[in-house]
C-alpha cells in the first residue's frame, strides 16, 4: 500500500518550548507530518510532566497524561544545555531544522547561546518563533506569569460569571489555546516567504497580544463608545431563551439558544406546554426578553424531566440549537468526535494505551493525526543523535558518559 | 508575507477570523457578501450604539484589511462570476451548512476542477460528516458540547460560558492554521485540498484535563468559580482575590513556582508589617498543597487576603512587577488600554473610518515579523465597496457590472 505524503513531510522542527502554548504548536506540526524534536533536560524537565492525572495515580516523570496531551508526534531529547557539548548538539539540531520554537522568559535563549543571532550563524535561513507571555521586548518583557493569570490581564475573567458575584476566571490556562494557531499561521507563512526569497526570519508572538484578538470588539466598544463590559452569566442580547438548563440527574445540563421566532415556535412544539405556546407575551423577542426568567423556569420544568441527551436530541431534531453541557465522560463518549476520529489511541511506554486529541482541521488529502505517543524524557536521544545528526557510536557514548543528556 | 496570494471569503461570523489573519499578513482577501450585506453585520456592539450594518464593531474588528464585494451565488450570473474568481484565487473560505455549496454546484469537486491548486476551507458547527453533521449551533452550544462551560462558573449556580463569544474565533483560527498547512503542501506538490474544520472540535481542545481525568482516573472535574479545590484534602486554593478597588489573580504556589509567586509576596507583606510569624516560617520551596491541610491553607489565605485588601489593583500590579511577583489585575478594557507594556510596544492601531469622520483604536496584529512587517491597516469594507474594482479586474465592463447589479447578481 502506498502511504500518502503528509502535509508537512520534510519540515524539521527544533522544539525548545515547554508547558502548553509552544508544545501544542509543535504537536500540531508533528501530527501533520513534520519531524519534531522536543528538547528538555533532567535538570529542567517540562513543568507539565509533574501535572496530574498520572496513570494508576503513581507519579513519575513519564506518567503525566497532561504532558502527553500536548506532545504527540515528537521525538524526545534530553539535553543539558549548560554543558558545552549539550549546546553543541542543540546547535547541530538547529542546523538541521527549518523551524526553531521557544516560549521561555525573554532572555533565556540568549543566555544559553541560542538567541536568534546565534541560531542565524548556524542556520542562516532558520525561521525562529518566540511565544513569550508579554512580549520579547518592552518594559515588562521579563515579568513572569502563566496563562492562568494572563487571561485575567486580558480581561476574560472580568466578563465571565455573574453580575452579583466575583469574577469566575477561566479554567486552565485559556490563552495557551489561542497563541498556537497564530504561531502555526505565522510559521507556514514564513516557510512560504523563505521559499520565495531565500530568507529566514525571527517572529515574535506575544501571547498577551494574541489573546486580545479574541475580545477585540469589546476593546473597541470601550475605545469607540466608552463602555465597559459586565458579567452577564449566560445572557445574550438578542436570544431568549439562552442558557443552560438543569436536566435529569446530578450536574446534568443542556444548553439551549433560541435566536428566531421559528426556533422559538419549534421549541414550544417540542415542549408541548400551552403555558409557553399560547402565551402572547412570549410571541415576540421583546416579550421574551421581558419575561426571560419566567420562560427559563417553564423550560426548566420540562428539561428537569428529561436527560440532557434527550433534550439535545429532541430540540436539534426540531431545528433548535441545543447541546449537552459536556463533562469529561461526555467528551469521552461523544458520538460525533468518535465518528470523526478526533481522539486517537496510541500506546505510551509508561501510560499505556490512551487517547490523544487530533488537530481541529482535517485536510482531505493529507489528514494528519497523532502519529506517535508523547515521548518519555530522553526516549529518542540515541535516535536523534545517530539517525538525525549522524553521530558515530563512539561519539554518542562519549557524550552519554560526560552527562550531556542529563 | 502573504502578498502574492488571494482568498475569497464567503464566511459569516463563524469564520471571519480565518480571512482576517491572512489579510493581516498581506493576502488579498475578498469578502463576498450577499447583495444587501452579510447578516453578520447585525452583530453588536455598534459604533455609538447606532444599529446599522455599516456600524458593527464586531464586523469592523474581524473584517479589517479585507476588500469587499457583493455577489448572489444563488443566481446563474453570480455563480459564473464566482467561478471566474475561483480561477484567480488560492483559497476559498466558507461557513455555510454542510452540502450547501454542493447544492449550488459549487462544492469542492467542482471548484477543484476549475482550479486544481485551490484550497477550500469549510467551517461548520460539527464538520462535514458524523451524526451531528446537520445539528445547529451557537457560541453557547459549541462551548457547552466542547466541555468548557461545564468547568466555568460558581458551584451553586448553573455553569456559564466565557463572557464574550469564543467558539467561532477558535474555529476561525483553526481554519487559518489548516489552510496554511494545506498551502505549504500545495506549494511543494501543486495539489490543492479541502480543509474541513469543526467548531465542535476546536472547542473540545479547550477543557485541558476533563477528558484526561476521566480516561485515566475516572474522576470528573467540576467548576469552582474563582477557587481551585484539591480533591485530596478539600483545601480551597483561591485564584481571584478581592483588593481595594477590584480583583487580582494570584496563586499560592509551593515548589519551584513559589519563586515567582508566594516567596516574593510574603517578603512584600513583611515589608509592610503584614506577614504573620507562621507565614514567614513556611518553607515555600518544600510546601506542597496536595498534602497541606484545609486549615493550614485557610490560615495562609486569610493573611494574604487581608494584605490584598489594603492595596489597589494598580498598586498590586506595579508592586508585583517591581518585586517579580506574579500578581495580575483582573482587568477591564479601559485598564488594558493603559497597559504600559502594550503602549511601549505600540500595539494599538488607530484605524481611519472616513464615513464616520472618526478613527477607532483597534488591537494591533500579534504576529510580529521585522523581516516582513504588516502593511497599513484598512478598515473593513462597506457593502459592495470593491464591486467595480474587483469585477473590472476580472475583465467585466462597467456596463456589464451595472446590468448585473440591476439583475440582483451583485
Amino acid at each position: 500500500m502506498q502511504v500518502a505524503r503528509q502535509a508537512l513531510e520534510g519540515v524539521k522542527v527544533a522544539d525548545f518550548s515547554w508547558i502548553i502554548a509552544g508544545p501544542l504548536t509543535a504537536k500540531f506540526l508533528g501530527d501533520l507530518g513534520a519531524e519534531v524534536i522536543h528538547i528538555e533536560s533532567y535538570t529542567n524537565p517540562d513543568n507539565l510532566r509533574s501535572i496530574s492525572p498520572m496513570r494508576d495515580g503513581v507519579s513519575g516523570i513519564n506518567r503525566s497524561a497532561t504532558f502527553a496531551r500536548y506532545n504527540s508526534s515528537k521525538y524526545g531529547l534530553s539535553l543539558n544545555l549548560k554543558h558545552p557539548k549539550g549546546l553543541q548538539i542543540a546547535r547541530r539540531i538547529v542546523a538541521w531544522a527549518d523551524i526553531a520554537l521557544e516560549n521561555f522568559t525573554p532572555g533565556v535563549m540568549e543566555r544559553l547561546g541560542l538567541g536568534y543571532e546565534d541560531l542565524k550563524k548556524v542556520k542562516p535561513d532558520i525561521v525562529m518563533l518566540s511565544m513569550p507571555l508579554l512580549g520579547h521586548a518592552g518594559p515588562l518583557a521579563t515579568h513572569p506569569g502563566l496563562g492562568v493569570q494572563l487571561s485575567d490581564l486580558i480581561g476574560f475573567g472580568n466578563i465571565t460569571g455573574w453580575p452579583d458575584r466575583e469574577p469566575s476566571t477561566l479554567p486552565g490556562a485559556y490563552t495557551d489555546f489561542i497563541g498556537p494557531y497564530y504561531a502555526l499561521v505565522a510559521l507556514m507563512a514564513a516557510l512560504d516567504y523563505r521559499s520565495r526569497t531565500g530568507k529566514g526570519q525571527y517572529i515574535e508572538l506575544a501571547q498577551f497580544e494574541a489573546g486580545l484578538q479574541f475580545i477585540a470588539p469589546l476593546i473597541m466598544d470601550w475605545t469607540a463608545n466608552g463602555r465597559e463590559p459586565i458579567r452577564r452569566g449566560n445572557e445574550c442580547d438578542h436570544a431568549v431563551p439562552h442558557g443552560v438548563y438543569a436536566c435529569q440527574g446530578e450536574e446534568r445540563w443542556c444548553a439551549i439558544a433560541v435566536f428566531s421566532d421559528e426556533e422559538w415556535q419549534a421549541l414550544c412544539r417540542v415542549i408541548g406546554d400551552p403555558a409557553l405556546f399560547d402565551e402572547p407575551r412570549f410571541a415576540t423577542l421583546l416579550g421574551r426578553k421581558e419575561n426571560a426568567r419566567e420562560i427559563d423556569r417553564l423550560i426548566e420544568g420540562w428539561t428537569a424531566n428529561h436527560t440532557a441527551e434527550e433534550v439535545m436530541a429532541k430540540l436539534q431534531e426540531a431545528g433548535v440549537p441545543a447541546g449537552v453541557v459536556a463533562n469529561g465522560k461526555d467528551l469521552f463518549e461523544d458520538p460525533q468526535l468518535e465518528t470523526r476520529g478526533f481522539y486517537k489511541e496510541l500506546v505510551h511506554a509508561e501510560i499505556g494505551p490512551h487517547h490523544y486529541p487530533s488537530p481541529p482541521f482535517k485536510l482531505s488529502r493529507t489528514p494528519g493525526e497523532p502519529r506517535m505517543p508523547s515521548p518519555c524524557l530522553g526516549q529518542h536521544n540515541e535516535y536523534v543523535c545517530k539517525q538525525i545528526l549522524g553521530m558515530s557510536d563512539e561519539e554518542f557514548v562519549e557524550m552519554l558518559n560526560e552527562g550531556v543528556f542529563e | 508575507m502573504l502578498d502574492p496570494y488571494r482568498a475569497l471569503d464567503l464566511t459569516d461570523d463563524k469564520g471571519f477570523l480565518c480571512g482576517k489573519v491572512l489579510a493581516d499578513l498581506g493576502a488579498d482577501v475578498i469578502k463576498i457578501e450577499p447583495p444587501g450585506g452579510d447578516p453578520s453585520r447585525n452583530i453588536g456592539p455598534f459604533y455609538h450604539d447606532i444599529p446599522h450594518p455599516e456600524k458593527s464593531l464586531y464586523w469592523f474588528a474581524y473584517n479589517a484589511n479585507k476588500r469587499g464585494i457583493t455577489l448572489n451565488i444563488e443566481s446563474a450570473d453570480g455563480r459564473e462570476l464566482f467561478q471566474r474568481l475561483v480561477k484567480t484565487a488560492d483559497f476559498v473560505i466558507e461557513s455555510f451548512t454542510p452540502g450547501y455549496l454542493d447544492s449550488l454546484g459549487l462544492g469542492y469537486s467542482t471548484l477543484s476542477q476549475i482550479n486544481p491548486r485551490l484550497i477550500l476551507t469549510s467551517i461548520t458547527p460539527f464538520g462535514q460528516n458524523g451524526p451531528y453533521r446537520d445539528f445547529k449551533t451557537s457560541d453557547l452550544v459549541s462551548m457547552s458540547l466542547g466541555g468548557y462551560v461545564f468547568l466555568t462558573g460558581e458551584p451553586d449556580r448553573p455553569p456559564v460560558r466565557v463572557g464574550f463569544p469564543q467558539a467561532y474565533l477558535h474555529a476561525g483560527m483553526a481554519a487559518a492554521s489548516g489552510s496554511m498547512i494545506a498551502h505549504y503542501h500545495r506549494q511543494l506538490t501543486g495539489e490543492g485540498q479541502w480543509v474541513d474544520v469543526s467548531i465542535h472540535e476546536a472547542c473540545a481542545l479547550l477543557p485541558t484535563d476533563s477528558y484526561n481525568f476521566w480516561e485515566i482516573t475516572r474522576l470528573l472535574e467540576h467548576r469552582h468559580g474563582a477557587v481551585r479545590v484539591r480533591p485530596e484534602t478539600g483545601a480551597r486554593l483561591r485564584r481571584v482575590w478581592r483588593c481595594k478597588d477590584g480583583y487580582v489573580n494570584f496563586e499560592l504556589y509551593g515548589g519551584a513556582l513559589a519563586r515567582a509567586f508566594t516567596i516574593p509576596l510574603v517578603a512584600w507583606m513583611d515589608e509592610e508589617g503584614m506577614a504573620p510569624d507562621f507565614l514567614r516560617a513556611i518553607d515555600w520551596a518544600a510546601f506542597d498543597y496536595s498534602t497541606a491541610t484545609r486549615e493550614e491553607v485557610d490560615r495562609i489565605a486569610d493573611a494574604v487576603s487581608r494584605f490584598f485588601l489594603t492595596h489597589t489593583k494598580v498598586e498590586l500590579w506595579e508592586g508585583g512587577v517591581k518585586r517579580r511577583c506574579v500578581v495580575y489585575p483582573v482587568a477591564s478594557p479601559s485598564e488594558v488600554l493603559e497597559n504600559v507594556q502594550l503602549n511601549a510596544r505600540e500595539f494599538w492601531v488607530k484605524v481611519e473610518h472616513p464615513e464616520l469622520h472618526d478613527t477607532i483604536t483597534y488591537p494591533g496584529a500579534c504576529i510580529r515579523s521585522p523581516e516582513a512587517p504588516q502593511r497599513q491597516w484598512r478598515r473593513a469594507p462597506l457593502i459592495g465597496e470593491h464591486n467595480v474594482e474587483v469585477f473590472e479586474e476580472l475583465g467585466l465592463s462597467r456596463e456589464e457590472i451595472v446590468m448585473l447589479k440591476q439583475a440582483g447578481a451583485v
